[in-house]
């Protein structure tokens, strides 16, 4: 095991077809960074139809080479742009807008690519060496052990998500009863479909995450009137040597970054929260907080490598347990299932070469990454010179046809509308979407898990305390639930006023 | 105001919770001879829902009326991406009543090809040229990519019958 098992990897990822994929996912993903209303979750949905016919490790390294593109992308559009394309690039956009503005859009740019480069390498060194640890303690779980992971990954977004706790649980309710609608595998009976044949299906989450992320988004940006006035890129070669020349100066905001965004990227909804958090200690510790806010360049390099960070190692419950930890990593796990994996811990016995070779890719492809926009930032920054008439329909054609294609059913085009709609409503009133396309995900394996472990209690909620391992989790789930309740009494306490709430998504 | 649309989101989700409660309990919600019957996990949840609901309504209510939720001049052009996006999707598939066709499906590609053009031309007031080659273009693309490179099928109607396909 470890660095064999990294060979065999590499082996596999550096093909020249493999690498021609990751080549094309980081184009097409940081393509889709940039647009507004096509994130990672979304451009992943909608590509996944076409890797049905690929071989499966190819398949992943196209999925996962588009999500570390439309990172890095999202970084363009918040510098240059002002617009954060993702909701963990909202705390680039403080410094980094600012700094495109005096003309070092260059400069923020490097930092920017660098700091997610170094987040990302962070998470994946950590990944190679903990995922098959975890993996081996994962194949002793029974039923609770997963039920109170699954428990464990809702209540972190309830009591972590920022926002309102009663709406992310809504998100989460909304999911779960969608994803119980149609046929019970179980049972063999018709749950919630009054007669009506088309409801007999279920919803498909991918139909979902294209309508809430893609068509919703698309509404509420022409809601606020598509206005892209970009600062120039000024980027060249000689910037780029002497930012990475400034950039050692801010190894401590790095490394600091780099373990906040591991640590709160494992857990769902980890990536926004871990963004902020970067920023807030990085102005904390500087010797000029006050700089902070008008162009700093460490105010760019904190967010951006806690994201990376955050957004890599969301991949690690993906991998090792079946349970992924962001909407994109959500997509990816359904990719897994239609290429005829099983995801979860038997995946590192049973197919080494593919989660080594998704393992290897991630080095690959966040090195590829990083020179290709390092190299081809004038060339995205001018997908958004299109004007918003013509992108606007095509984002909608472009969903269209990616709802279409999941399971070639015209019902899903029309469910892609009402998701956007539903995604457009819950958008403004502030209900997240993450939990709820995680919760249409994992609807089945949860109740499947719940059953289970009340099958094996006999009906009794205690089976999730009795066992060592479900005990800590269930107690910790617990205790994220009931933080939005807890934490304003707990101030109180020790009289602090209390903390303005933080954005929700994530 | 964003108090009414909150109370009318938070209306719709009581009712779907009532509804997941209501055929839950016609399933059964309890303990059946082989452990949880189909209704209990769904019970849970729209028993959840419900309660989480009336919450977040009685904070709507107590917390005022707040800001419009929508303007007229906000919401005209997400009217304008909606509806023609509605019609785009009516157009590909058609319209069948009660077993009879009253609109035959144009396919996905002539349909695209539609939206894009309208969308292009009323919208964003582009050069009839622009329209023409962008809105034929890009179903074209779609359509190698798509039919011919990854063998994806999407819809089609007349156009791509009579040329062969």
């Amino acid at each position: 095991m470890g660095l064999e098992n990294l060979l065999l990897g590499f082996s596999i990822a550096v093909t020249p077809f493999n690498l021609f994929v990751a080549v094309v996912g980081i184009t097409l993903g940081t393509i889709i960074g940039v647009l507004p209303g096509l994130g990672g979750a979304n451009g992943v949905a909608i590509l996944l139809p076409l890797t049905f016919t690929m071989p499966p490790t190819s398949a992943i390294i196209l999925l996962t080479s588009l999500y570390w593109g439309a990172l890095f992308g999202g970084a363009i559009t918040s510098i240059l742009f002002n617009i954060p394309g993702e909701p963990w690039s909202v705390a680039t956009t403080f410094d980094g807008y600012p700094l495109a503005r005096q003309g070092k859009g260059g400069q923020a740019l490097t930092a920017a690519f660098t700091s997610s480069f170094i987040g990302a390498l962070f998470s994946i060194v950590l990944i190679t060496l903990f995922a098959p640890l975890l993996a081996e303690i994962a194949l002793k779980f029974g039923p609770p052990e997963f039920f109170a992971i699954q428990l464990l990954t809702f209540s972190s977004f309830v009591g972590l998500g920022g926002g309102n706790p009663l709406k992310s649980l809504v998100s989460i309710l909304l999911g779960f009863i969608l994803a119980a609608v149609g046929l019970d595998i179980v049972t063999g009976q018709l749950r919630m479909t009054f007669g009506v044949t088309d409801l007999m299906k279920g919803f498909d989450f991918i139909v979902a995450v294209i309508g809430l992320f893609g068509i919703g988004e698309i509404m509420l940006s022409v809601e606020e009137g598509l206005t892209f006035r970009g600062a120039a890129t000024g980027m060249n070669l000689k910037v780029v040597l002497e930012t990475w020349k400034i950039l050692p100066r801010y190894a401590r905001t790095f490394v600091r970054g780099s373990f906040i965004g591991f640590w709160m990227g494992f857990k769902p909804g980890g990536a926004t929260p871990a963004s902020f958090m970067s920023y807030a200690f990085a102005k904390r510790f500087s010797k000029h907080p006050e700089r902070f806010g008008h162009g700093e360049l460490e105010g760019v390099v904190a967010p951006e490598t806690a994201a990376h960070a955050a957004g890599v190692a969301a991949m690690l419950p993906m991998i090792t347990l079946g349970i992924p930890g962001s909407p994109t990593a959500a997509v990816m796990l359904g990719g897994l299932i239609i290429w005829g994996l099983q995801p979860g811990p038997l995946l590192f016995t049973e197919k080494p070469d593919f989660v080594w070779g998704l393992i290897a890719s991630m080095y690959t492809g966040n090195v590829i990454g990083v020179i290709m926009v390092l190299a081809g930032v004038p060339l995205f920054a001018a997908i958004l010179k299109v004007p918003f008439a013509i992108l606007t329909p095509l984002i909608v054609v472009v969903c269209a046809v990616g709802a279409y294609a999941v399971h070639s059913s015209m019902i899903d085009v029309w469910y892609m509308l009402i998701f956007g709609v539903v995604g457009y409503v819950f958008k403004k009133l502030d209900y997240p979407l993450a939990p709820l396309v995680l919760a249409l995900v994992l609807g089945d394996l949860a109740e499947n898990a719940l059953r289970q472990s009340l099958i094996m209690s006999q009906g009794s909620l205690t089976v999730f305390f009795t066992r060592p391992i479900a005990c800590v989790i269930t107690l910790a789930a617990l205790f994220f639930l009931f933080m939005p309740v807890l934490t304003p009494w707990w101030r109180r306490l020790r009289g602090v006023p209390p903390a303005p709430s933080a954005p929700a998504e994530g | 105001m964003t108090r009414t649309a909150d109370l009318v989101t938070a209306g719709v989700l009581l009712v779907i919770g009532l509804i997941v409660v209501g055929d839950s309990l016609r399933l059964g919600a309890g303990w059946g001879s082989d452990g949880p019957m189909s209704g209990f996990f769904p019970f849970w949840l729209g028993a959840i829902l419900i309660l989480v609901t009336l919450a977040i309504a009685a904070q709507a209510w107590r917390r005022g009326p707040g800001k419009p939720f929508v303007t007229r001049e906000q919401l005209r052009p997400v009217m304008q991406v909606l509806w023609p996006a509605v019609a785009m999707v009516v157009l590909t598939g058609g319209v069948t009543l009660g077993g009879m066709t009253m609109l035959p499906g144009l396919g996905l590609y002539v349909a695209s090809a539609l939206y894009l053009a309208f969308y292009m031309r009323s919208v964003g007031r582009h050069r009839w040229l622009t329209v023409a080659v962008l809105s034929v273009g890009i179903p074209v693309i779609t359509f190698l990519v798509f039919e011919t490179w990854f063998l994806v099928p999407m819809p089609k109607g007349p156009l791509e019958a009579w040329l062969g396909y």
